[in-house]
């Protein structure tokens, strides 16, 4: 009889899961050094949206460019973190269509890796739109408190990181890639332009500012606001994280099980 | 631990209102290769995929080394290195990268998983392409670092999808070599393959797998006997003469061989004469035939006699119009 030496399984635990999830994300950063077009969104969309915002509504909405801006920037960097938090999505996606895929399924790994790996190398898409908006911004004559520029930027990558899980989902859940973007670009734009990012709330019909107050992003937009103003922040910024932490808890068990699932 | 290394049951698996796999039972000793032989769409594939846990089974059961494929996933993927058609390498990474990677995800550490990269990159004659984009790599070369990739984790058991589908001949002799060097070294391997020659001259027992069900298992000359004995092989000049000349050498060769055995010979025309072939079940038929042939007059060019080629067991058992597989066959097979 032939004795078979088995290999103990390997561990599974925390550390595990995060070492494969590092492994996963070195993947999608060295992916990325091969093909940086795929940053284009990120470079283009934070100088192309502050500077046409920015001209165009500054004077309407605050009588100047310059007093809009400390407005502006907070709601620019919102939307255009949320948005660039879509593509991983559609990235993930197309990746899941690869062969290579499937013989992740076939490792040893936590179920969470490969997710977990591509959406904490998106983090790098995350920090580039976050400082190329904000440098836009001081360009243009924006004067945010510094501390709060910091911080207010981890809180809005933190918050983009969190929805990212939202379309990680609907990427292992859809058949193909565009049908994520177009899923994606549904629930995207409500979010964001039926929010205080671009005007004053007052202005709104009275229906209307009752979605605006509870749509998570304004809380959002007003953290940022507040934080770069040079104030606490306050209760949205506990608001935007708790929202944050809702949602990948809701999320990533989501986008793992449909993603274990998937033939 | 001395389980097989795979033990399935009745697997099933529908997609949709196919049925990929219709029951499959399979049995592989440990330290063994064993050739899963069908045609394209016949559930190869799909049985691997239940076997390696990317899909679970609708119904059945199957067991790697003891551990059942569903409920203990994770540790039959430590168990198992899976190369195929499908579970490939990240074509926007370099060998080197992709090999480092897997090494990474099974927890080799990194310098552990670049020292056991470049081990396997020299392994397979591929440590000069190691940096170079994949998707300048040649089939044979592609299918290496797939194959070197299942291989990181030293993993008893191997499933190999179709190693060699689209491979030139000298690059499939290579791999060939490389799969009998992996059970040299005490690994198990399932393959699957389209090709006769290939299950021939490497598995110690086939599974002949049709429409999702196996319809013959046993060794490679098990089911060449499963066939019928032995074919006569015989080339018969017609001296320019057609060979569909009327009462010519070839005619009358036919006419001898149908009145002998009462089976009708097939021929292939060759040039300055036919090829005809029919099955015998005895040797000593052959010399009451070529009396007959003295007698009549023909010249015999050549002559030979051997067991069915794999080609024909596969006909008989997975031709078209077959559409239940003969019964004789089976209970010989499973007998």
């Amino acid at each position: 009889m032939t004795t078979v030496t088995l290999t103990p399984a390997p561990p599974t635990g925390l550390g595990a899961t995060a070492s494969q999830s590092l492994a996963m994300a070195w993947r999608g950063l060295v992916k990325v050094s091969r093909t940086p077009e795929q940053y284009a969104d990120v470079l283009i969309q934070p100088i192309m949206f502050t500077l046409m915002f920015g001209y165009l509504f500054g004077g309407a909405v605050a009588g100047s460019v310059k007093d809009y801006l400390p407005q502006l920037i907070p709601g620019i960097l919102v939307m255009t973190l949320i948005t660039a938090s879509t593509v991983t999505g559609v990235q993930l996606r197309e990746d899941m269509d690869k062969g290579v895929f499937d013989r992740f399924r076939s490792l040893p790994i936590a179920r969470v890796a490969p997710l977990a790996g591509g959406l904490l190398a998106d983090g790098v898409r995350y920090v580039i739109a976050t400082v190329l908006t904000m440098v836009m911004g001081v360009i243009m004559g924006w004067r945010p408190d510094a501390m709060g520029a910091v911080v207010s930027g981890l809180l809005v990558i933190v918050c983009a990181w969190a929805m990212s899980w939202i379309f990680a989902f609907f990427g292992v859940s859809a058949r193909s890639a565009s049908a994520v973007q177009g899923v994606s670009f549904l629930v995207l734009f409500p979010l964001t332009f039926l929010s205080n990012s671009f005007v004053p709330v007052t202005t709104l019909p009275g229906w209307l500012q009752g979605f605006v107050k509870v749509n998570p992003m304004s809380h959002v937009v007003t953290a940022v606001r507040d934080l770069t103003g040079g104030g606490a922040g306050g209760a949205d910024v506990g608001w935007a994280l708790l929202g944050a932490a809702v949602v990948i808890a809701v999320f990533a068990p989501l986008a793992v099980r449909g993603y274990t699932r998937k033939v | 631990m001395n389980a097989p290394a795979i033990e399935a049951r009745g697997l099933v698996k529908d997609f949709g209102d196919n049925r990929a796999v219709d029951g499959v039972d399979l049995d592989v000793a440990t330290g063994a290769i064993y050739g899963v032989l069908g045609p394209n769409g016949a559930g190869k594939t799909t049985t691997i995929k239940m076997l390696a846990t990317l899909l679970s089974p609708d119904t059945g059961s199957a067991r790697v080394f003891g551990h059942d494929v569903v409920r203990e996933a994770h540790t039959v993927r430590s168990l198992i290195g899976l190369t195929g058609q499908y579970a490939s390498v990240d074509d926007d990474l370099s060998a080197r990268e992709n090999l480092v990677l897997f090494g990474r995800l099974l927890g080799l550490g990194i310098r552990g998983a670049k020292a056991k990269a470049d081990a396997l990159l020299e392994e397979f004659a591929l440590t000069d392409a190691a940096t170079r984009p994949l998707k300048k790599f040649s089939g044979g070369m592609r299918r290496r670092l797939d194959l070197a990739a299942s291989l990181i984790a030293q993993p008893p058991l191997i499933f190999l999808d179709e190693p060699t589908t689209g491979l030139d001949p000298r690059t499939r002799l290579q791999m060939w070599d490389t799969i009998r060097r992996l059970v040299a070294e005490g690994s198990t391997v399932l393959l699957t393959t389209q090709y006769l020659d290939e299950a021939d001259q490497l598995a110690d027992r086939i599974a002949v797998i049709d429409r999702g069900r196996v319809v013959a298992e046993g060794t490679a000359d098990d089911l060449k006997r499963s066939v019928g004995t032995q074919s006569l092989h015989l080339t018969v000049a017609s001296h320019g003469f057609g060979h569909d000349e009327p009462s010519g050498p070839v005619d009358r060769t036919r006419t001898a061989i149908r009145e002998l055995t009462g089976q009708e010979a097939v021929l292939t025309p060759m040039s300055g004469g036919a090829r005809l072939t029919v099955p015998l079940d005895s040797a000593s038929a052959v010399s009451d035939l070529l009396v007959r042939l003295r007698t009549a007059g023909v010249e015999v060019r050549e002559l030979s006699m051997s067991e069915p080629t794999l080609d024909e067991v596969f006909l008989a058992l997975t031709g078209h119009g077959a559409e239940e597989p003969d019964e004789r066959i089976l209970e010989e097979v499973h007998a």
